[in-house]
């Protein structure tokens, strides 16, 4: 893996009009690492991803993806990522094939069906090939629209919020796939606003708050921010979630995530989590 | 570059088209609009209207026809509109495809739409006693108009597509457009208008290009209609184009 970073930002600035949204943004992604960057609403995640991803101009500072710099190399920039943004960016009129086999074309690759049928087959996705986008369910939708991110593997790839909306099945088939993108060496910066997502995912976890970075490490770093543990005895009553995932039967999930969870029980309610993790700073 | 522009514009084209293909229904409405106020006027109002042409299917046709472009980039509007605030476009641009090919796809579309639009009502008018003797050169002098006129109207509609906040937004820009042919040559001759709205009516694009397609239709001279006709379409094309792809960079900042 190379040594310098896939991602590098230094002083970044934007406003919008008098509201400034980033205040002097410094962070390094390093290479085939998944970073999740935290935030609550507004904190200014997804105007950071938009200029990494050429959709916005910042006012000041710099910002290289693969080397390459946003502002004056954004062709090079936009050859070595892909985005999947808040909202799942799929054509509803066309089927699952034809969106996966329209971006294939439009990465220049050969034989775009063929890349279609495989990513179909990767996601689960096979059997709905031949429907219009219209008809999925939430879940499948974002699929598919990770699937497009993923033709023609580009080195970085950036997530907005991917879970967001999603039920806990979904939820876990997204992960799935981030951690797979992982374990090819893809970097992945990932924005959320769930503290449990960053934890289960990332290798570093970055916190945006009002404009800047105000905490950046592995969690085992950012723990150490915090007064060391106490030891309380607290009975374990299983979550609504591990309920609902085992009677619907997704038993070996239930379990994962009981386990994975057990730690982070303190921050069931995603919109109050940055907060919390703000105040604690 | 230049190989890549078009094959990327090729292949949002074929998309673009992909979605006219699946609603039908998007060019049957472009052309309902049209045909129901030839079937008014050539039926209910025409016995009451001296067009000075015994004919007055023959008369009212050309101003039929730009009724027809002016609502059917309405839909241009629309998906262009759809694709922004779906994230899709936003998708399209984070990607590397050649600048040029997201819009002009779009704008392709719409001609490809509008054409078969301008076919259905030319059909329709032809049942209903729309005769001419025009030979092939002046059906491509028709069609050069139109479709350059097609081509103005959609990179006026590429700005609403951009900017707008709500479907409604975008599907009411294209009304005034819809309405300009009432006050020009369109369905009465502009002689017996009172001074100033003859005034406008003569002045107004629609009145020249109207004239020159019916001049074309009849095979009588085009005379200066031409000039200030192709003088119009040009000109209205050379502004839309520079107002839609300000707003379109203005988007990045």
């Amino acid at each position: 893996m190379s040594t310098s970073p896939a991602i590098q930002i230094t002083g970044l600035t934007k406003s919008y009009g008098d509201l400034p949204v980033l205040r002097g943004v410094d962070l390094d992604v390093t290479a085939g690492s998944i970073l999740a960057l935290l935030g609550s609403n507004g904190a200014g995640k997804t105007t950071l991803v938009k200029i990494l991803s050429t959709l916005l101009r910042a006012d000041g500072g710099t910002a290289t993806v693969q080397g390459f710099d946003v502002a004056s190399q954004p062709a090079q920039v936009r050859e070595s990522i892909s985005l999947t943004g808040q909202f799942t960016a799929v054509d509803e009129v066309l089927t699952g094939r034809e969106n996966l086999a329209l971006i294939a074309r439009l990465r220049h690759l050969p034989r775009p069906g063929a890349i279609a049928d495989q990513l179909l087959a990767r996601f689960s996705l096979t059997d709905a090939a031949g429907r219009r986008v219209a008809t999925y369910s939430g879940g499948m939708r974002r699929r598919i629209d990770i699937a497009m991110s993923l033709i023609g593997n580009p080195p970085v790839v950036f997530l907005d919020e991917p879970t967001t909306g999603l039920d806990p099945q979904a939820r876990n088939e997204v992960w799935d796939a981030v951690r797979e993108l992982a374990d090819t060496g893809t970097t992945v910066l990932l924005t959320t606003q769930h503290l449990e997502e960053a934890e289960q995912l990332a290798d570093r976890i970055a916190i945006l708050h009002e404009g800047r970075i105000i905490a950046n490490g592995s969690l085992a770093e950012l723990k150490r921010l915090l007064p060391p543990a106490k030891v309380e005895y607290v009975e374990k009553q299983p979550t609504l979630e591990e309920v609902f995932l085992s009677i619907v039967g997704d038993p070996a999930r239930a379990t994962a995530t009981a386990t994975a969870t057990a730690g982070a029980r303190q921050d069931r309610n995603p919109d109050d989590t940055a907060a919390t993790v703000g105040a604690d700073e | 570059m230049i190989k890549r522009t078009i094959g990327d514009t090729a292949a949002l084209s074929g998309r673009s088209l992909q979605h006219v293909l699946r609603s039908p229904d998007t060019i049957i409405t472009t052309a309902i609009t049209p045909i129901a106020m030839l079937l008014l006027f050539v039926y209910v109002f025409g016995g009451a209207i001296d067009s000075g042409d015994e004919n007055y299917v023959n008369y009212l046709l050309p101003g039929i026809l730009l009724i027809t472009v002016a609502s059917g980039i309405a839909y241009t509007a629309f998906r262009l509109f759809t694709d922004v605030s779906g994230g899709i476009f936003e998708r399209f641009q984070s990607m590397p495809i050649a600048r040029p090919a997201v819009l002009w796809s779009h704008v392709l579309t719409s001609l490809v739409a509008n054409f078969v639009s301008l076919v259905l009502v030319v059909a329709v008018a032809l049942l209903m006693g729309f005769r001419t003797g025009a030979g092939l050169p002046a059906w491509l002098g028709v069609l050069a108009i139109m479709l350059l006129f097609t081509l103005a109207m959609t990179w006026l509609a590429v700005i609403p597509g951009l900017t707008a906040k709500s479907v409604d937004g975008v599907s009411g820009f294209s009304y005034p457009l819809i309405f300009l042919p009432f006050v020009s040559s369109a369905f009465v001759p502009t002689d017996n208008m009172p001074a100033p709205v003859q005034w406008f009516a003569e002045n107004q694009p629609v009145t020249p290009i109207v004239n020159t397609v019916r001049s074309l239709f009849a095979q009588e001279p085009v005379g200066s209609d031409l000039w200030v006709a192709l003088g119009w379409c040009v000109g209205l094309l050379l502004v839309a184009y520079a107002l839609a792809m300000r707003t379109y960079r203005r988007r990045l900042a």
